[in-house]
């Protein structure tokens, strides 16, 4: 198809802008994190009066940067592994089968997608606070607490997609496994859960993005031990300096991962999607 | 809370138990052998240049308590901006640590919660006395006429720190003892390039403190007798406004100076010379580290005005000092109180205010000739003359917090070139005051 | 499909592995019903831990946050809630009433709120569409450009606003550098965090960070669109522009719905952007609906009025997506 020169010229242009638009931040947070305090402290400068690799040093001692790197990661990994599951055998249900209650539960789960993750602090503050009075259970502070309120938000988006994804595959393959002599689980584990990949590991890296860089509840939820690098960050701004150059230094290690990550993985989590959406 | 009726039942027996503990108390044995082997959580506040600093000052200090009593202390160290939720947090959930630092102006809304112990005549008296600690300290520990929530540790009142060396290059020879005074020297100073003052106006806490004492120069207050919330009044508006004019009006301090929040920044303009003055708590030691020269460091009383308005008092500071207070639900509560003891004796107390340039809240502490020094009687002279606590009511945890949100709008409005009139000021403490529950 | 492939090549082989439930010589009526009678309980038995969760985190704290909206639990009830006084409607009268200053505050977010999420949306689709008509032929530099134009989307969100506070920082800032040292656009440096324009730049952040996500979606709605309807509607003499309007936006329209909506909902209740970009002392013009009610309760710890708050927010959001779905559906009805 002939491209007329004028949409050549927006194109280059446009995406160049767009691009620039883009780029900007990212390279003020790789040069910052190669700069000085001085450079940081003082009038902006493009470049580094001189480069150097110590804020990524730093980093680790002026915050217990390695702490809440784990913590984040636990938390992570565990909120997206148990959204998963439970998202899968929940939308595997819901598409496969015709029961009571089918109808009302999609809609109780579709429609908690609205609510702001303030709604539920407060309750959930108050309601872990008493589980642990008289259970003894400690929710509030812990990690199993914050990955419980991250399940708030993954939870229902795991299953809303995961329900327009498996309704896009056929029928047939479920019926072969039964007739197979598997069990529905078994159809489910063996021959489902393989063809539904792309939207399983769609959500699995939505529900890992977005609980990585959840600050509400984890700023509530947290005391020093169980920290997040969300919150954590935060402490880089000390009694006396805010550092600047080490902040985008942790900034971008704990980008770095996420980011190639989603990079790699997003035509699974854009397969995902729209499955879900063409409905 | 709807719980069902047994989970009630479990829950009142389980609420029960610590306040039986608490009620049988009786006298403390005093003998440090019947604790040994307990641990003890102890929430520090940041006192010193950095929270590992801190960790790096206490630490000894607790190996010191722990080898002369067999208890170990396991501390953490909260930063201010956390440390009053985290409190609030514990006294909710009922899971907190044993003892913690409090800013002494949070006793009384933590003493309106229950959930610290009061110090009673017996509990007062297993760690000394009450007769021991300063008396201007002791007024800042809860409401008058009930037992102290926590008692005090590190003392300290405002003052005025000046730049020496600016002040005799601009031809200043003294610091102003009046606002008219200051004002002038403060437009001597003030240059195209220079700054005369630097103010934390991003901070509530900075900046109700100070509202709060120009408000007691106007005759004002902001609670009355039965506690209840008087913020909109002409002598508060008059102070808030005297405060804001350095900004907008006199132009003495940077427009920038409104986003400095972190309780820092400004003292850091100060320590580099950019400014010539400050005003600030106890600063000697953290102006040190910040590489000021110790020879151009001057502290003065806050000014006063020249004539008090009706009503005023030559207040120059809120009573302002950290306390430390336990928790009522704490399991081990003889350790507890062994460790406030250890923290309120003599050679802590030496130590401690020592290194984090605060004054001792115990009399016989002052013996030593560290708290001899020139700067270091200004300020104690500040704290037992022209220092007042700040209101010892409930709401007081709420003024900080909405007349402080208030008045870092203002000074936003200020800085981006708003003109913020007597009205405004009005206005906000009337929203502000709307939104106290007590 | 490979899979549906291996389906049918192993049904050929449970002819002859026996199925082991079937036990011989027994009329093959009972492995039927047993088989009807758990398919009747499994559908119930692999919802259970997904209705056990969201009875745990939605449901059961709804109706606690509901129920704590009629009490007054303020920081002097908190250690024991059961004193806390009945408080009937006077959370949400005082949340609503206009007049007075917490009302006014209130509805002041709420207007702040929709006018950035208008914004936010506008903005964020434009340029979403923009870029995906752009990328949507084939050129050289392609893959590069797309994957780039992703990374605000990838990055997690505390990484991107920290580094947005940082460059619009008022003296060491590249914002006022640029504007006022490099370009001299205008003089004084001016605040970009504090005072009116910290609602510029709230929309600026959150426009980078979301625009990448609108851009994903469409482009990828636009590849299930084949060349084929952009062949006939070319020999029909229809140009780019008219391409777009007449065949991509309209086969567009069912992943619009779902994006809108989405983005929508997404915006319209950000905390972590404005917390992460202001810290504690939101400015006035920049309170955004979740860190307003945040403030009003984790603030002033008045889990009452908090609560009010929020079920507020939660019927109004429940009546915006209601009619929203509803006029949706009858134009797809209609269509």
């Amino acid at each position: 198809m002939h491209e007329p020169n004028w949409f050549r010229w927006t194109r280059r242009i446009g995406l160049s802008a767009l691009v620039v638009f883009t780029l900007v931040p990212i390279y003020v947070m790789v040069s910052s994190a190669l700069k000085p305090l001085q450079d940081v402290q003082g009038t902006f400068t493009w470049w580094p009066s001189h480069f150097t690799l110590a804020p990524f040093r730093d980093m680790w001692t002026t915050i217990p940067l390695a702490r809440y790197f784990v913590n984040s990661l636990v938390v992570a990994a565990a909120s997206s592994l148990a959204s998963v599951l439970i998202a899968l055998l929940a939308a595997y249900s819901i598409s496969r089968y015709r029961f009571r209650g089918r109808q009302t539960f999609s809609v109780v789960v579709l429609s908690t997608q609205m609510f702001p993750g303030i709604l539920f602090l407060l309750p959930l503050f108050v309601m872990f606070v008493n589980i642990s009075n008289v259970t003894g259970i400690n929710l509030y502070g812990s990690r199993l607490g914050l990955i419980l309120t991250f399940l708030t938000f993954t939870l229902p988006f795991a299953i809303w997609m995961l329900i327009g994804y498996l309704d896009s595959i056929p029928r047939e393959l479920d019926e072969a496994a039964l007739v197979d002599g598997n069990g529905p689980l078994g159809a489910l584990f063996r021959v489902v859960v393989p063809a539904a990949i792309p939207g399983i590991v769609a959500v699995a890296i939505y529900a890992f993005m977005t609980a990585w860089g959840e600050v509400l509840f984890a700023s509530v939820m947290t005391d020093d031990t169980t920290r997040t690098l969300a919150v954590g960050l935060r402490g880089y701004a000390t009694q006396n300096n805010v550092y600047w150059n080490q902040i985008m230094a942790a900034s971008l290690t704990v980008s770095v991962p996420i980011v190639i990550g989603f990079l790699a993985l997003q035509r699974f989590m854009v397969a995902g999607m729209t499955a879900g959406s063409v409905k | 809370m709807r719980l069902n009726k047994t989970a009630t039942a479990a829950v009142a027996a389980l609420m029960l138990v610590p306040l039986a503990a608490c009620s049988s108390s009786g006298a403390t044995k005093g003998s440090d052998k019947a604790n040994t082997g307990a641990t003890l959580t102890y929430w520090a506040s940041n006192q010193g240049t950095s929270l590992a600093n801190d960790k790096q000052v206490l630490t000894p200090e607790l190996a010191k308590f722990t080898k002369q009593t067999g208890i170990k202390v396991e501390l953490e160290v909260v930063p201010w901006s956390d440390l009053l939720n985290r409190v609030l947090a514990a006294t909710t959930s009922g899971k907190g640590p044993d003892v913690v630092n409090i800013g002494n102006t949070w006793s009384s809304s933590v003493q309106a919660t229950g959930a610290f112990l009061p110090f009673d005549d017996a509990t007062l008296n297993a760690i000394g006395g009450k007769s021991r600690f300063l008396a201007g300290s002791m007024s800042a520990t809860g409401v008058a006429g009930q037992p102290p929530a926590a008692v005090p540790i590190y003392s300290m009142a405002y003052g005025l720190y000046y730049n020496k060396k600016q002040f005799k290059d601009a031809g200043i020879s003294s610091p102003p003892k009046t606002w008219d005074e200051f004002l002038v020297d403060a437009k001597k100073l003030t240059t195209p390039k220079h700054w005369a003052l630097s103010l934390e106006a991003g901070s509530k806490t900075e900046n109700i403190h100070s509202a709060f004492t120009l408000s007691q120069q106007q005759g004002g207050s902001w609670f009355d007798a039965s506690g209840k919330a008087t913020f909109n009044t002409p002598a508060n508006v008059a102070a808030i406004k005297q405060y804001i004019d350095f900004m907008q009006t006199d132009k003495i301090v940077n427009p920038s100076d409104a986003q400095y929040s972190n309780g820092t920044e400004a003292l850091k303009d100060f320590a580099t010379g950019t400014t010539s003055m400050v005003f600030w708590q106890a600063a000697q030691a953290s102006l040190k580290e910040l590489g000021m020269n110790p020879d151009d460091i001057g502290v003065a009383p806050v000014p006063v005005p020249a004539t008090l308005a009706a009503g005023g008092k030559p207040v120059t500071s809120m009573v302002a000092g950290i306390n430390l207070g336990i928790f009522k639900n704490t399991k081990n509560k003889d350790a507890a109180i062994a460790f406030v003891k250890f923290m309120t004796s003599t050679p802590e107390q030496q130590m401690l205010n020592k290194t984090y340039g605060s004054l001792p809240s115990v009399t016989d502490a002052y013996s030593d000739p560290a708290f001899q020094a020139p700067n270091v009687l200004v300020i104690k002279d500040v704290l037992s003359k022209s220092a007042a606590p700040l209101p010892q009511v409930p709401g007081e945890s709420q003024f900080e917090k909405l007349v402080g949100a208030a008045m870092t709008s203002l000074f936003a409005d200020a800085a981006t070139g708003k003109t913020v009139t007597s009205a405004q000021i009005a206005a906000a403490l009337a929203a502000a005051q709307q939104q106290v529950t007590d | 499909m490979v899979d549906a492939v291996k389906a049918k090549v192993s049904i050929g082989r449970a002819s002859v592995v026996s199925n082991p439930k079937v036990p011989s010589g027994r009329a093959p009526v009972n492995p039927v019903r047993r088989r009807k009678r758990r398919r009747q309980w499994l559908p119930y038995v692999l919802l259970a831990p997904a209705i056990v969760m969201e009875l745990l985190i939605h449901i059961i704290p709804m109706l606690i946050g509901v129920m704590m909206s009629f009490f007054k639990m303020t920081q002097l009830y908190l250690g024991n809630w059961r004193q806390a006084p009945f408080a009937h409607l006077d959370n949400y009268r005082l949340a609503m009433d206009f007049n007075q200053p917490a009302g006014k505050a209130l509805l002041h977010s709420f207007v702040v709120t929709i006018a950035f999420t208008v914004l936010v949306l506008a903005f964020s689709w434009s340029l979403g569409l923009l870029a995906a008509v752009l990328t949507q032929r084939p050129f050289r530099g392609r893959g590069i450009v797309r994957t780039l134009l992703l990374v605000p989307f990838a990055l997690p969100i505390f990484a991107s606003v920290i580094t947005w506070n940082f460059m619009a920082q008022r003296d060491t800032g590249v914002i006022n550098h640029v504007l006022v040292n490099q370009l001299h656009l205008t003089q004084g440096n001016p605040f970009w965090l504090i005072g009116g324009n910290s609602f510029v730049t709230l929309t600026l952040v959150v426009v980078w960070r979301t625009w990448p996500f609108a851009f994903l979606m469409m482009s990828a709605g636009m590849q299930s669109i084949s060349d084929d309807v952009y062949e006939a509607a070319v020999l029909d003499g229809a140009g780019i522009l008219t391409q777009l309007r007449r065949v991509t936006l309209p086969l567009l329209a069912p992943v619009n719905r779902v994006l809108v909506l989405v983005l929508f909902l997404w915006t319209f209740n950000d905390f972590t952007t404005p917390y992460t970009l202001f810290g504690d002392t939101t400015p006035a013009q920049a309170d955004l609906i979740s860190i307003h009610i945040y403030q009003n309760s984790f603030g002033t710890w008045n889990f009452g009025t908090g609560s009010a708050m929020s079920v507020l927010l939660l019927l109004f959001l429940m009546v915006v997506t209601g009619i929203y779905l509803f006029f949706v559906n009858r134009r797809t009805d209609n269509a």
